[in-house]
């Protein structure tokens, strides 16, 4: 059985599912935002698996992966800051003791 | 060929991403991120979409993971380790929920797929879709802003008070 849209889009669906574990139950807030970027590629190559395999020559899967790219360089650099940040004012970066907000 | 290509990048992007989520040693888990990034721009590679291998290269590899780096050695977190939290049994139930609804979404759907062969080499019709007529001139620009705004940010948040 020769390679087809199905098996890119499962290798997209267990990358999901991993960021996703790695997300709900780290306690590491960089480990999260590391998880988070998981997510992201593997939602990359559902957008290109689709634009190959649908409209091969129109692109536009590839032009909203590069979107994501952009979305996930500055959602980087904006998580690492406030990462930072937190560690200053409450001396670490544990998720689980941001609990300032917390109802 | 191919198909083998596709299988080992497969297995060892899924083994990455396994080693990020269950290693402990914040720092390894860094350099296995770097290690998915690569194989995933491998898979791109696959897909026919060699302009995406060399963005995700540069960006994800070069600048994200440096970035990450970066903020793992500024918070001295790493001598505690990446362990887990209180809902590591929910977060496995949901994430395993989610895998088999999603796998058995892509394996029941009839999917329409065409047969034409695809675009190579994608640069010049990327180039032209992105900035073309009728292309996607105006989310380019607000792409631009929106670097900016994240970098600005990012600099207010990090300054010393």
């Amino acid at each position: 059985m020769s390679i087809g849209l199905e098996h890119y889009l499962i290798l997209s669906a267990v990358l999901f599912c991993i960021g996703l574990y790695g997300v709900l139950s780290k306690r590491n807030a960089v480990v999260i935002l590391m998880c988070v970027e998981i997510m992201l590629n593997a939602v990359n190559i559902a957008l290109v698996a689709f634009s190959r395999y649908v409209v091969p020559t129109l692109l536009t899967g590839q032009i909203f992966a590069i979107f994501v790219m952009v979305v996930a360089a500055a959602e980087a650099a904006v998580g690492i800051a406030i990462i930072i940040a937190i560690y200053r004012s409450r001396g670490t970066v544990d998720a689980e003791k941001f609990d300032l907000m917390k109802w | 060929m191919f198909d083998i290509v596709f299988w080992i990048l497969a297995v060892v992007t899924v083994i990455a991403a396994l080693a990020v989520v269950l290693l402990r040693d914040v720092f390894r888990v860094a350099l296995c991120l770097v290690f998915l990034f690569l194989s995933v721009a491998g898979v791109y590679i696959t897909l026919h979409a060699d302009f995406l291998a060399v963005v995700q290269i540069l960006v994800y590899v070069g600048a994200i993971s440096v970035v990450i780096i970066v903020g793992i050695m500024l918070t001295r977190e790493m001598w505690h380790g990446s362990s887990s939290g209180k809902l590591r049994i929910p977060a496995l139930v949901v994430g395993l929920l989610l895998l088999g609804t999603l796998v058995f979404t892509a394996v029941t759907t009839q999917w329409y797929t065409s047969d034409m062969p695809p675009l190579e080499p994608t640069t010049a019709a990327i180039g032209i879709r992105l900035f073309g007529e009728g292309g996607f001139l105006l989310p380019v620009e607000v792409a631009a802003v929106l670097i900016l705004v994240a970098m600005l940010g990012a600099i207010v948040l990090i300054r010393e008070k």
